[in-house]
């Protein structure tokens, strides 16, 4: 299609190359979508949809971004990304009772650099450990953490249960606690981020990062300092995951426990990233809106087709199976992920109609 | 003193538990390469599927039987329906894949036999005994006797059968095991066979211990340190593993807890892992990975 044609676009200079959206017409395209999702979403969508779908959505995006720099861009495999979450979450709600007069966004921004801070403790054993063996030092932050904020009152400013409860959202004196406001804080949060973890991709760190996924004993022989791009990867990786975890409890949920960041919530972090295509930006949004959306689908569709035939104890083990199922097919039969099915199908929309 | 021993006998015991699902991990890894996640809810899935039966009549043997069947059946369905399409893939794809079966067989196990906790019974009494002034629990001393008939069997089997053979001949070097006419398929077969029925002994053990319920699925958690600390290619380090985190699990907990708080045996066993992989990377007994540029 003419619309779509990339002829004639050149990049003349490296600054080009590394532009967020190298295309005119992926240019137009981003701006279509911004404008859709901070202009007429607000306006048009329910409450239900911008607080139970929209921002989880977002927050799991942001936090399967975290995940994908780490896992998918610098091949250091981790199941500790709740850990993560939760220190960003707690850290964040910390800062915002202790300190006097904080900005929320500031304590979102300390949050993350607490997890990160994390991140690089737990990444330390990458140094020394490959592979599987990695997933250790991030299980054990992933038990470690959760037992110390249920442990330790100080963390959850010594409530019985362990559970944080989010003061009321504000932003340079613009009240945000309403889902609209909600929304709007996650989304500004998470367009920014994403922008900045595209100019970190393809910076010379990004590349350095893919060198090492690919092989960090060659990465070394070329001169690629390996112990400082692993570490960066940890800290980079769980600052993100961290961020989302303040989204989630401040903007999301609200009130928030240290289980409700657990070992499930890393591996549904790490189906966003294997669902949306490992070493993929987009991947990212679309993964978390597979996961958002299927159980409602799935809990929608089994209401109203299978209604009275399976109980809803069943219903939750099928979902659980069929999730399996999707997992094993995906793995088998798009190994890529959602992202390599969205290249393809641009591929096509190039030529169409003619056929490649 | 006597406390001292008394705890950390009660902790080799208890480890002695952890090995018995490490076992299966390895003997996977071993042939197949596969980190099979799954293992914990092949755990789970033994033990309720035996102890339904229990409960609808069966007699022990011929529910021992049925559920022996069962895994095997499982283990063709793995192999046919998810590793043979994985073949070349790396390993973290087969590892993510595991867990998908994971989920799979944890939600038919509930599905099929719904989601209550069942006592089982094997009739072994759990008494204390006393041997020159340590108590002891008969049941993990039963529990230890039954590991290792398991490790004596599965050594037979390895170094006295042609099936042994050429499952040493798989994980040794797989290509060369392909090229003298060892079909790799079948093997794989074998193995996730062999793994199914030791973690259905495994299942009963642990289901005899704790209930048979859905927190069954999560000894693969408990199993994973072991596994790190005894490398993940070598039964004995399993065992092995298993008696260093089961003790140090139960030494820490009574005489650390008290100062940094209780409930920490379940990051303990983690950080240990942690200090024996900054020593030994490739763990006690694993083979260490020689790296080609």
């Amino acid at each position: 299609m003419l619309l779509l044609s990339e002829t004639g676009q050149f990049s003349t200079r490296y600054a080009d190359d590394r532009r967020v959206f190298r295309l005119r017409q992926a240019r137009l395209g981003i701006i279509a979508l911004l404008a859709f999702s901070y202009l007429v979403v607000p306006l048009w969508a329910s409450d239900y949809w911008l607080s139970a779908i929209l921002i989880p959505f977002l927050v799991l995006s942001l936090a399967g971004l975290g995940l994908n720099l780490l896992t998918g861009y610098a091949g250091q495999l981790s199941l500790g990304t709740a850990a993560f979450m939760a220190v960003g979450a707690f850290a964040a709600y910390n800062f915002q009772l202790r300190v006097e007069g904080l900005p929320f966004l500031a304590s979102f921004l300390l949050g993350g650099l607490v997890a990160a801070a994390a991140g690089v403790v737990f990444g330390l054993p990458s140094l020394r450990i490959k592979g599987f063996y990695l997933i250790v030092s991030t299980l054990a932050a992933q038990f470690l953490v959760e037992w110390a904020l249920t442990k330790f009152g100080w963390f959850s400013n010594f409530n019985p249960s362990g559970v944080i409860t989010a003061p009321p959202l504000s932003v340079l004196g613009v009240d945000l606690s309403s889902p609209a406001g909600r929304y709007l804080l996650t989304l500004a949060v998470v367009t920014v981020l994403f922008v900045v973890a595209v100019r970190i991709v393809r910076s010379d760190l990004g590349r350095n990062w893919m060198a090492v996924r690919d092989m960090d004993t060659a990465a070394a022989v070329i001169g690629i300092p390996v112990a400082r791009t692993k570490l960066l990867a940890f800290a980079i990786g769980a600052f993100y995951c961290g961020v989302a975890g303040s989204l989630w409890a401040f903007a999301y949920l609200g009130t928030v426990e240290p289980h409700g960041f657990d070992l499930n919530r890393s591996f549904q972090v790490l189906f966003i990233v294997i669902i949306g295509g490992l070493g993929s930006i987009l991947g990212n949004f679309l993964g978390a809106a597979f996961i958002v959306l299927l159980p409602l689908l799935m809990s929608n569709l089994g209401g109203s087709l299978l209604g009275g035939v399976i109980d809803p104890g069943d219903t939750e083990n099928l979902q659980k199976i069929l999730f399996g199922v999707l997992i094993i097919l995906f793995l088998i039969r798009e190994p890529e992920g959602l992202a390599s099915l969205w290249r393809g199908l641009r591929a096509r929309a190039r030529v169409w109609p003619l056929r490649d | 003193m006597d406390f001292f021993l008394e705890v950390l006998i009660g902790g080799l015991l208890a480890g002695v538990m952890y090995s018995m699902v490490a076992i299966g991990f390895v003997l996977i890894f071993k042939a197949s390469g596969v980190f099979n996640f799954a293992q914990g809810s092949m755990v789970l899935f033994a033990a309720l599927t035996f102890v339904s039966l229990l409960e609808r009549g069966f007699a022990f043997w011929s529910a021992f039987a049925a559920t022996l069947a069962s895994m095997l059946v499982l283990a063709w369905a793995i192999e046919r329906g998810v590793l043979r399409h994985l073949v070349n893939r790396p390993p973290i794809t087969l590892f993510m894949a595991t867990l998908g079966v994971s989920f799979i067989i944890e939600g038919l196990a509930q599905l099929l036999w719904g989601a209550q906790v069942h006592g089982l019974e094997l009739g072994i009494k759990d008494e204390p005994l006393e041997f020159g002034g340590v108590l002891l629990s008969s049941f993990d001393l039963f529990a230890a006797g039954t590991a290792a008939a398991l490790v004596l069997a599965l050594s037979l089997l390895f170094s006295r059968t042609r099936i042994g053979l050429s499952l040493r001949a798989v994980a040794d070097d797989p290509l060369a095991a392909l090229s003298v006419g060892i079909r790799l398929q079948r093997i794989w077969g074998v193995v996730w066979a062999v793994a199914g029925f030791v973690s259905l002994v495994a299942g009963l053990l642990w289901g005899a211990r704790l209930g048979v319920q859905f927190s069954l699925s999560l000894v693969v958690l408990k199993a994973l340190p072991v596994l790190i600390i005894g490398g993940f290619s070598s039964i004995g380090g399993a065992i092995v593993g298993g008696l260093i985190v089961g003790a140090s699990e139960k030494l820490a907990e009574v005489y650390v807890g008290p100062l940094i708080g209780d409930g920490l045996e379940n990051w303990f066993p983690y950080v240990l892992a942690l200090l024996f992989l900054l020593v030994r990377p490739a763990g006690l007994f694993g083979e260490r990975a020689i790296e080609r540029v």
